[in-house]
């Protein structure tokens, strides 16, 4: 089956590049070295024919430069995602690259995560923008602690979906009774984490079972493949709009003062125009709706929602919108807009989680910005209260935090904020970490607990 | 791209209230982005070629200031290889929007030897220089441009908000990480940030754009007759720094342009796609990349745009 992949490449007639009226899906993969990752991203973008001729022939014209007699045709799909010179000479992946195709269902965008190299950093990148995350697994080797560990990233950072790909179960025979002991572990795990609804699908990237079409050679296998999972998963702005409450941080206010696009005739109406723009991050909001302001506090009716020159009736994550007040509050870049009553209580400290990326290690007493939203303000983390192992998810002791390590903190603020837990608001709920001299992300941040250690 | 078009997109009939197409989602995003910069940064300014891309990445920032102006100027880096008829629809097009316009000229770093044209006459790799010239005398500390990670396998790797030294440079094996939508957009005294809004956009994504918002492109995106010459594989127009060698034979060939770049570097293809909606699904069934395709300076090694981007190229 192999010598499919030789074939040029040529759009399905239905497909067209992806359905206009579709979705955008965001996924990540993750694997550990030699679970055939590159192999299995080669395949679904092969299979769905995002490769184009011309890279196919520049990458068959390496691998046979090099002498890649792989069994996957002789073609090296890791020259397809490692876009660097240095990744192609040592052969490693050092960054996350992006990757596009669709199908006729859907379109994706994959954040191809490399597996070995600084993994907690390269995962959490690909992780906090993702609808799902596809984790490799060798089904010779079973769950390692390697997969251990990405699951447990993806259980704090609460991923929506989490897919389990069992690989390379061509080398055991298909062995529907091998499959069932590694899926065992794998939901031995995943419990154990907290994480529910984890899709576990047996696949052989190099053959093509169960990638994109559901494989004869697991007739045991009932589910979808993981192609099929990829095109019918909800979003996670579809699901969240529903459930949380409507906000909307203001990045700037809109004050043209006359200085004017639209048609002279109806400058004179755009005279006292003000409105605060910003990207709805969650919930739904309609003209007519009471709005609560932080900070502040105040209270206001939304009197319009614009989107250059349209106006709507209804607003929802993830809209880029502009809204109109029935009042004139105080309000600047970095407050928040949100349906009354279902903001908290401004406090200045929390518990977070921190995700550390900076390979300067993070000592308590540390002076920082943390930029939620589109606030960005002075703080200080006066303890560290703690280090995840990531085998056990056990928090220990720890009086510091290394690079990739995943810490418990708490974090002290120069001025109060509404802050909600990241389990409450996926959004709201996320902070970066930022070095205040050179101005680099030191840390992702997720609040564990708003108001203080607990 | 009239500002009237900007109200004029249509909502696709009978979609579910709550999900926003693909092109919803790209377009909010896009315009996230764009309204943080200028929000965090003190100079912006968007490199402005009269290409398709940077053509939409005008259009979307109109839409994210409506109804005020674009409030930051646009950089043209002229190597004085362009098509003529791109110069035109550039100048057009900042008059109509009332956007300035700065020009940054290869040709005048020639003249007064600052650069010196290569042997295989080709001036994109030039242009690196009065850029980084035309952001420091702007003392520009972000410059948009509308690069997309699907065009080649070193800017599949490129931040959306990227940090450049003094220098210009990029150091790929050191690049902030991006989490959720929030970007971190500090820099230091020198250095400035190049942000990429649309580098979740494919070619495709961008055709489809450009037909919902009716966006006015220069006519040499859909095709025309031309005379041309094959080299390399590529049709080149002929042009005073795009002139046929002895032995390459001038035809008359009904093409278009997927990118437009230099008259010496980039090629046409042949196309009876003369509207926007022809183009559309041309792309969707196109076999080959829009660089590959068409842009000589980057099939000169595999690493050509890295090695570019490294340089401070975009």
């Amino acid at each position: 089956m192999t010598d499919t992949l030789l074939d040029t490449p040529s759009p399905p007639a239905d497909a067209l590049g992806g359905p206009l009226q579709g979705t955008l899906f965001r996924f990540a993969t993750a694997g550990s070295v030699d679970d055939g990752k590159s192999t299995l991203v080669g395949r679904l973008l092969h299979d769905s024919k995002a490769i184009l001729a011309d890279q196919l022939d520049a990458v068959t014209r390496t691998s046979s430069e090099r002498g890649f007699g792989g069994a996957a045709g002789g073609i090296d799909f890791a020259l397809l995602t490692d876009g660097l010179r240095a990744e192609r000479e040592q052969g490693i992946t050092i960054d996350v690259a992006y990757r596009y195709f669709a199908t006729a269902r859907r379109s994706f965008i994959l954040a191809d995560c490399p597996g070995h190299v600084q993994y907690t950093r390269n995962m959490v990148t690909g992780a906090t923008t993702a609808d799902a995350v596809v984790v490799l697994i060798d089904a010779r080797k079973g769950v390692l602690e390697q997969t251990r560990r990405h699951l447990s990233v993806l259980a704090l950072l609460r991923v929506q979906h989490v897919i389990v790909a069992v690989n390379k179960i061509d080398l055991l025979g298909y062995d529907e009774a091998a499959f069932i002991d590694v899926a065992a572990d794998v939901r031995a795990v995943t419990t154990e984490l907290g994480l529910d609804a984890v899709h576990v699908v047996p696949v052989s990237a190099l053959v093509g079972d169960n990638v994109v079409d559901r494989s004869p050679h697991t007739p045991w296998y009932e589910g979808p493949s993981l192609l099929e999972l990829l095109e019918t998963l909800p979003l996670v702005d579809e699901i969240e709009s529903e459930i949380e409450a409507f906000r909307l941080p203001v990045q700037l206010v809109l004050r043209p003062q006359g200085s004017v696009v639209v048609p002279e005739a109806d400058a004179h109406r755009y005279r006292d125009y003000r409105a605060y723009a910003g990207q709805v991050t969650s919930g739904t909001l309609r003209v007519g709706d009471t709005v609560t302001v932080s900070p502040g506090g105040g209270t206001t009716v939304v009197t319009g929602i614009d989107f250059a020159g349209e106006e709507l009736d209804l607003a929802f994550a993830p809209q880029s919108v502009a809204l109109r007040l029935a009042d004139d509050l105080d309000i600047a870049r970095g407050a928040v807009i949100a349906a009354v009553g279902t903001l908290p209580e401004p406090v200045k400290e929390l518990t977070a989680a921190l995700f550390w990326l900076d390979p300067r290690p993070l000592a308590a007493g540390a002076r920082v910005l943390v930029k939620f939203g589109t606030s960005t303000i002075q703080a200080i983390v006066p303890e560290i209260t703690g280090r995840r192992n990531l085998d056990t998810l056990a928090i220990e002791a720890a009086d510091g935090l290394e690079v990739n390590d995943i810490g418990q903190a708490t974090v002290r603020l120069a001025s109060a904020l509404p802050l909600e837990t990241y389990a409450q608001n996926r959004r709201s709920g996320a902070f970066l970490v930022i070095h205040p001299q050179d101005g680099a992300t030191l840390a992702a941040g997720i609040v564990v607990a708003a108001g203080g250690a607990s | 791209m009239s500002i009237t078009n900007l109200a004029a997109a249509p909502r696709p009939a009978g979609a579910a209230p709550h999900r926003l197409t693909q092109l919803d989602v790209l377009e909010s995003e896009a315009i996230h982005i764009i309204r943080e910069v200028v929000a965090e940064f003190e100079r912006p300014v968007l490199l402005f070629s009269g290409g398709k891309d940077s053509v939409v990445m005008l259009h979307l920032a109109a839409k994210a200031f409506w109804p005020g102006r674009v409030p930051f100027p646009v950089l043209h880096v002229d190597t004085g290889h362009n098509f003529p008829e791109v110069i035109a629809f550039r100048d057009a097009t900042v008059d109509r929007l009332g956007v300035t316009l700065h020009v940054a000229s290869v040709q005048d770093y020639i003249d007064d030897g600052r650069l010196h044209d290569r042997a295989d006459g080709t001036r994109n790799p030039l242009q690196t220089l009065p850029l980084l010239g035309a952001i420091a005398a702007g003392r520009h500390d972000a410059v948009f441009g509308g690069a997309r990670r699907d065009e080649d396998k070193a800017r599949a790797k490129e931040r959306i908000l990227s940090l450049r030294d003094e220098f210009g440079q990029w150091d790929p094996r050191n690049q902030r990480p991006e989490l959720w939508n929030l970007y971190n957009g500090r820099h230091t005294v020198g250095q400035h940030v190049r942000a990429f809004p649309i580098s979740n956009w494919t070619e495709l994504d961008v055709w489809r754009y450009i037909e919902r918002e009716a966006i006015e492109l220069p006519p040499l995106y859909y095709a025309h007759d031309r005379e041309v010459y094959l080299r390399d594989g590529m049709w080149r127009a002929i042009g005073p720094v795009s002139a046929p060698l002895p032995h390459e034979t001038v035809e008359l060939r009904t093409v278009r342009y997927r990118t437009v770049g230099d008259m010496s570097c980039t090629g046409a293809v042949e196309s009876d796609a003369a509207s926007v909606h022809a183009v559309v699904l041309e792309v969707a069934q196109s076999t080959l990349t829009e660089r590959g395709a068409t842009r000589a300076d980057d099939r000169i090694s595999e690493a050509a745009m890295e090695d570019r981007k490294r340089d401070g190229y975009f």
